[in-house]
């Protein structure tokens, strides 16, 4: 059955500031939703979102497809569990930079070393929108927000960087404004076979509107012979903006690299379907204990 | 009790006390003896004392005592530290190369130096030793070894027999009776607990090493091929119960063990299980706390935390199995109670219940998988509807014409965020209504044991493993005793018929604040005295005499 654009609706109503890069980022996922199930290649019913807390997770409430809402940070464990149940389901995790890069990091960084198959897009603001404006783990030095109102004292994380560091498969950056090419990612992200990461840079009006910011900057990597194969050609891409604010420095965009590992998961169950009800018998356990 | 034996075996830790405990366990099980081993060691690797003392009797025994038959000594610690639970009929057994003492010397670091074996086969020839001062046939010892030993069988038997051989000269010390029985499994706590989750229906088993819960970890990993199942051990224990409710959601009954402060980490998503309704099974290993506390010992001061844990307010079970047979049973309850409720249940242990090994008769027959409510396909599906039943009918993400929305904000019927007051009202009406319905179902399921006299003046309510000694102790002095297998929520309704009579009702229980007593009060009950302790090590069937003694006069 074909499906289209407004069935991906909800009746929730939208809360995000007009201009919210949030908007572009819900737009593309829809688009890639509805496109991998004309597409035939993903069922509707195995489409499942997961999100954290903050103005990145509401996409739970406006998007009609299976999500499970989860806590602050909490996103990639729960979204690894039902891949371990169900394999068949296309967990996609939507995060906010605090979110999966602050609070919730240490399971970004399994997921990765793990592969386990999941798409993360991270709704990368750079500031806490829902709490009003502090810094996050991505805002530059220096960064005036309301927790360090005379500048953030610490160096920002380059996701980019650690995600290639601890193992991820694929690991990508886009912008929200450009939702054509967020979706094209979000499809591949979701078919690629392992932990694929885009780190979506995402202004945020109301809190640290970046907008000029990164248009004059960005440019895309493929558009440049990229070898997205090449990891040491990866990381040396990766560094070349370490989320600073440098007027100098150009921003790339696009697939950073991209590789095919064995996921987490086959080994795990090997081949044991756990959504098999049936009760084993544990006589022959029991003697082994007499 | 006539014709029960008790047996010490020490030494340092890489000894392979353990190991040891379990052969002779097995020794006294083929002569169809009933078995009660308590495991005592330190948080250590090498060095240390550890020791573990295997009771044998020929009735039912859920606790050891104090003083023993046998002591074999693998160090010269543990001739000194256990001296004074020498009986004047006991013999100590030692390695006479680095122990001095009385009584069977026999050089077992020599036996397996011979053979150029690693020093931890010096229990086998110690085990050979005991088989042979209880006057016992060789055959026995080498079907234990065949039965536990995993590696190097044929030279751990000849080792046997040299042991055996040269006790030859104190050969039936004791004369101990082959009794009829036939031999039954000796379970742990945990490995009963692993079974009866098993047995409801768990296919995933997701936990974080912390003692006394990883031995859990352990056997289910070592059995997932036979038991269908899968295990994770992830990054730490926010991502064990975070995949484990994953898991859950997408229609994998699944399980968490952790201790008390494995159990703090997991804490935020209890509360997410409550709001979303997620069932989770929870095992709570206690330990003697706060933070690290000591964390090979045992204890019950997380009976509050288990019951009050979580953010905000929801409904939840706690259960708390003295036994493995209890264990086993209460755990499969345990599995079903979360699915039919969608709550989260604590199955709350401590390193007693956890690691001590007793003889079992489990019927897997009478565990059983219940089926929680699903929702048959046809019309639109709410994860959270709610007509008059406070439970919802499940359904899984995968399923066509299903769009299952899983919220940890406060949602509407469909799963979506909702702020609006009487929404927030209502779902909270619905969320704990589901207490009453759990309350309803539990009237109809066994959730107090009751032993001894029913007709004494002095009634003893205790809880979890502690009940192990105070049944055989109250037995002996023909008192009553109560012990409530869940205690959230607290079966009143079946408890008082048990408290109303008695003119005296005391407390037992391993923990400095009487939290058993307090919740009995706070729920109405009369308490008249406490029986606490709080060092890390559990009640033995003489000190707890002792106690007893004292309060009843």
């Amino acid at each position: 059955m074909v499906i289209e654009l407004k069935d991906m609706n909800t009746y929730a109503p939208n809360t995000w500031c007009l201009g919210c890069g949030n908007f572009g980022i819900e737009r593309a996922a829809k688009l890639a939703f509805v496109d991998l199930v004309n597409e035939g290649k993903v069922k509707r019913e195995n489409i499942m979102m997961v999100t954290g807390v903050g103005c990145h997770a509401k996409l739970a409430d406006y998007v009609n497809v299976n999500s499970f809402y989860s806590l602050h940070g909490r996103t990639i464990a729960p979204a690894t569990g039902m891949k371990i149940a169900n394999p068949e389901l296309e967990v996609i995790a939507f995060a906010g930079d605090g979110d999966a890069y602050g609070e919730g990091l240490d399971h970004l960084i399994f997921a990765a070393k793990r592969n386990v198959d999941l798409a993360v897009v991270i709704h990368d603001n750079r500031v806490y929108g829902l709490t009003t404006g502090q810094f996050t783990p991505t805002s530059p030095k220096g960064f005036p927000g309301r927790s360090t109102p005379k500048g953030a004292p610490e160096e920002p994380l380059n996701p980019i960087e650690l995600m290639l560091t601890c193992g991820a498969t694929f690991v990508a950056r886009a912008y929200t404004v450009n939702v054509n090419y967020l979706k094209d990612l979000i499809k591949q992200a979701i078919l690629h076979r392992g932990f694929a990461l885009i780190d979506t840079l995402q202004p945020c009006v109301t809190f640290y509107d970046t907008y000029k910011y990164y248009a004059p900057k960005l440019y895309n990597l493929q558009d440049e012979k990229h070898d997205q194969g090449n990891w040491d050609a990866a990381l040396s891409k990766a560094r070349e903006w370490n989320y600073e604010v440098d007027e100098a420095k150009r921003i790339p965009v696009g697939i950073f690299y991209e590789s095919d590992k064995p996921i987490y998961g086959d080994e795990l169950s090997r081949g044991k379907d756990l959504r098999d009800a049936t009760i084993p018998k544990i006589g022959d356990i029991l003697r082994r204990n007499i | 009790m006539d014709n029960e034996y008790s047996v010490l075996i020490g030494g340092q830790a890489g000894d392979g006390i353990r190991q040891a405990s379990d052969s002779i366990s097995r020794f006294f099980n083929r002569l169809g003896y009933w078995i009660f081993a308590y495991e005592d060691y330190g948080s250590l690797i090498r060095g240390g004392h550890d020791f573990a003392i295997i009771r044998a009797a020929p009735k039912r025994i859920f606790a050891h005592k104090d003083r023993v038959d046998v002591l074999i000594a693998l160090n010269q610690d543990t001739v000194e530290k256990h001296r004074w639970r020498l009986k004047e009929r006991s013999t100590i057994i030692y390695d006479s190369a680095i122990v001095k003492a009385d009584g069977l010397g026999l050089s077992l670091t020599d036996i397996v130096k011979e053979r150029n074996l690693p020093p931890v086969v010096r229990n086998t020839a110690a085990l050979g030793a005991l088989a042979n001062v209880f006057g016992t046939d060789f055959q026995v010892v080498e079907s234990v070894i065949r039965s536990s030993i995993k590696r190097s069988i044929e030279e751990n038997i000849e080792v046997a027999k040299q042991g055996y051989d040269m006790a030859v000269v104190r050969r039936g010390t004791f004369q101990i009776p082959t009794l009829k029985n036939p031999p039954k499994p000796l379970l742990s706590g945990n490995e009963a607990i692993a079974l009866g989750a098993v047995k409801a229906g768990m296919k995933l088993y997701v936990a974080y090493p912390m003692t006394p819960s990883s031995s859990i970890l352990h056997y289910l990993a070592a059995n997932t091929d036979d038991l269908k199942i899968v295990t994770v051990h992830p990054e730490n224990e926010i991502a064990v119960i975070g995949m484990a409710e994953g898991a859950a959601y997408a229609g994998v009954r699944s399980m968490v063990g952790t201790s008390g402060g494995g159990f703090a980490l997991m804490v935020e998503h209890l509360s997410l299980s409550g709001q979303a309704e997620i069932p989770i099974v929870i095992f709570l290993g206690q330990r003697p706390g706060p933070s690290t506390g000591v964390p090979t010992y045992t204890g019950q001061g997380e009976l509050f935390f288990a019951m009050f844990a979580g953010h905000g307010e929801f409904p939840k079970i706690v259960v708390a199995p003295g036994d493995p047979e209890q264990a086993f049973y209460l755990t499969s309850d345990a599995m079903n109670l979360a699915w039919k409720f969608q709550v989260p249940v604590i199955v709350l242990g401590d390193k007693h219940l956890s690691e001590s090994t007793y003889t079992t008769e489990i019927d897997e027959e009478r565990a059983i998988f219940e089926e929680g409510k699903r929702w048959s396909a046809g019309g639109e599906y709410k994860r959270y509807s709610f007509a008059d039943d406070p439970i919802s009918p499940l359904a899984f993400p995968g399923t066509e014409g299903a769009v299952v929305k899983s919220n940890s904000y406060e949602h509407d019927e469909y799963g979506i965020t909702t702020e609006e007051p009487e929404l927030i009202a209502r779902d909270h009406e619905k969320r704990l209504g589901k207490m009453k319905a759990i309350e309803d179902e539990l009237r109809g399921r066994n959730t107090v044991m009751t032993y001894g006299n029913p007709g004494s003046d002095v009634a003893i309510v205790t809880w979890g493993s502690t009940k192990g000694t105070v049944v055989e102790v109250a037995e002996d002095h023909g008192l009553s005793v109560v012990q409530p297998l869940y205690l959230h929520p607290l079966p009143t309704w079946e408890i008082g018929k048990y408290l109303q009579k008695p003119k005296k009702v005391i407390c037992v229980e391993v923990n400095a604040k009487a939290q058993l007593s307090t919740w009995l009060k706070y729920n109405g009950f009369r308490v008249d005295g406490n029986i606490q302790k709080y060092n890390g090590r559990p009640f033995t069937v003489e000190e707890l005499d002792g106690r007893i003694k004292e309060v009843i006069g």
